[in-house]
């Protein structure tokens, strides 16, 4: 078995490996973990290869991605791609499919920059073939130069427009937007408007990508309630209410958001605290100012610590960075502090425009608190009147659910379900999220096979009995 | 199932041929196999074990696992491959999302 490491980092995303640099700077042994065959995370997925030919498409926020796999590769920091982590124990020993092959390092600190999910939006027919999240559409774009024709974009927030605009970019503007927030929201959000003006650059990328939109002509529909969408065997066609009347609106592809949320799944198999963040409606993991957690040696940067976008996460990595050099030895409180400085100021600047946002985008009502014939476990498909009927049956908490009705428990361990099955609970037992609490999470995070177990390096196996 | 694709390539590579349910797909190397199947017309990937629902890629992250396929008896996530000269691709047999529950 090789050496332990100081510091493994689960993630290659803007914090991954600005915290992977930082800390090789700093003298640290630093080893990266990340699912995909090359640096990004989500948001730079796949940047050093699309950035010459779809950088004018994608804009100069997502080539900027550039910055930080360059260092990165710079930095030495060993790098091990497609390497999917299935648990982490015992302080630490870290196992991970790679390859068909399961392996196993050893670092004495952790680092979790597992990024964001999509929010959850079980809507009428959002599991039919044809249906994605946005962020699957950005993905298609970024790591495969793939549009979609035609395309119908559902919810609210930012991250609509920025694709929508993106796909005007490329020549295929999508069919029509049809938005979830209303001008209420907008309202109730200009309480906000100074933190709006302080994060000003937000504002003024906004305001241009909405005016890309419409100079294209995209028909965009505000305020529309109970969408659905509707098909035989896959999407033909989004129906809304808008105005009072109803419409139809015939695709083949569907893109939802409404905002994306913490991906918790490891620091909860790590048994780290998390509560319920009201502005943001989610759970968010326990953290001190430096993304340490309440588990010794595990430390979150990034939007799987709370979302704020990658420039943020870019600068919580170099943070978090710094005080595990100094945990470990390589710095002293004095410098840490003084390196922290510029790094805080730069957080707090990040985060201004975030209240305006949740407060003019909030997620989609209706998907929040489903119909009961809507599927909102999409595994084992049950059924929001599913989770409803077991509450009447006495069950208070979604670890039960798992019993009552398999919820939870099929290959995506509650990550497409597991918070509307939280506000279900909570709403039918009067309950608030943080009483309900989540699922527990526990290894394997991720499906592995006898196969790959049974591939795994001798000495790893000697180690894992 | 294949159909014409909405999904539009806009660049043009070097392609393979790969094997989808029988038949012979001409793929764009090194591509995402999630995509690149998308982008052959392939629009719908399995059937859910419990209701035979069909399905097709979501997130496109690895994070929701409908995009699950076979590859040379393997049930795996299709958009966490890369298209590769003569995979061999089908769909999961019925129980296959749940195949590889440890």
């Amino acid at each position: 078995m090789p050496m332990k490491r100081d510091l493994a980092i689960i993630g290659a995303g803007p914090a991954g490996m600005a915290a992977a640099a930082q800390a090789a700077e700093l003298g640290l042994s630093v080893t990266v973990l990340d699912e995909q065959p090359r640096a990004g995370g989500q948001i730079y997925r796949d940047v050093d290869r699309a950035a010459a030919s779809r950088g004018h498409i994608l804009g100069a926020d997502y080539t900027d991605g550039r910055r930080l796999t360059g260092d990165l590769r710079q930095s030495g920091v060993e790098h091990i791609s497609g390497a999917v982590v299935w648990a982490i124990e015992d302080e630490f020993r870290i196992s991970y499919t790679c390859e068909e092959r399961g392996a196993q390092i050893e670092a004495d600190r952790i680092l979790l920059a597992t990024g964001a999910l999509e929010r959850p939006m079980p809507i009428p027919g959002w599991t039919l073939p044809g249906v994605m999240t946005a962020g699957a559409g950005q993905i298609l774009l970024k790591q495969s130069g793939i549009v979609a024709q035609g395309a119908v974009l559902v919810g609210s927030g930012p991250l609509l427009y920025l694709i929508a605009a993106q796909m005007v970019r490329a020549g295929t503007p999508p069919a029509a937007m049809i938005e979830t927030q209303t001008l209420g929201d907008m309202i109730r959000a200009l309480r906000h408007v100074g933190g709006a003006l302080r994060g000003w650059p937000y504002m003024a990328k906004g305001l241009k990508m909405l005016a890309e939109i419409k100079r294209a002509k995209v028909p965009s529909f505000t305020g529309a309630t109970q969408i659905a969408v509707e098909g035989e065997g896959k999407a033909e066609a989004v129906t809304f209410t808008h105005k009072g009347g109803r419409r139809r609106i015939a695709c083949e592809t569907v893109f939802l958001h409404h905002g994306v949320v913490p991906n918790t799944q490891a620091a909860r198999s790590l048994g780290i605290g998390h509560h319920w963040d009201a502005a943001q409606s989610a759970f968010v993991p326990e953290l001190d100012a430096w993304g340490q957690s309440d588990v010794a040696e595990v430390f979150i940067a990034g939007d799987g610590a709370g979302i704020g976008g990658a420039k943020l996460a870019e600068h919580a990595g170099r943070l978090v960075a710094l005080k595990i050099a100094q945990n470990a030895g390589h710095l002293s409180t004095q410098v840490c502090n003084r390196l922290a400085a510029p790094l805080r100021r730069a957080v707090t600047r990040e985060r201004a425009a975030r209240p305006f946002l949740n407060a003019a985008y909030p997620p989609y009502a209706a998907a929040l608190n489903p119909a009961n014939s809507t599927v909102i476990c999409r595994c084992e498909e049950v059924t929001a009147g599913d989770i409803r009927s077991y509450a009447k049956l006495g069950c208070l908490g979604p670890n039960q659910t798992k019993a009552f009705g398999r919820a939870g428990m099929g290959p995506c361990q509650g990550r497409y379900c597991g918070l509307t099955v939280t506000a279900l609970l909570a709403d039918a037992n009067g309950q608030s999220p943080n009483e309900t609490g989540y699922y527990r999470i526990r290894p394997p995070l991720k499906p592995v096979t006898l196969g790959e177990l049974a591939a795994m390096d001798d000495a790893a196996q000697d180690a894992a009995e | 199932m294949k159909t014409a694709s909405p999904f539009l390539e806009l660049d043009s590579g070097p392609r393979v041929d790969v094997t989808w349910d029988g038949e012979t797909l001409s793929l764009s190397e090194g591509s995402n196999l999630a995509a690149a199947l998308l982008a052959a017309g392939v629009d719908v990937f399995r059937h859910t074990p419990v209701s035979n629902a069909p399905r097709a890629p979501f997130c496109m992250m690895g994070a929701c696992f409908d995009c699950l396929v076979e590859i040379h008896g393997v049930t795996r996530q299709a958009c966490m491959l890369e298209v590769t000269e003569g995979m061999v691709i089908a769909r999961p047999q019925e129980m296959g999302a749940h195949a590889n529950e440890t």
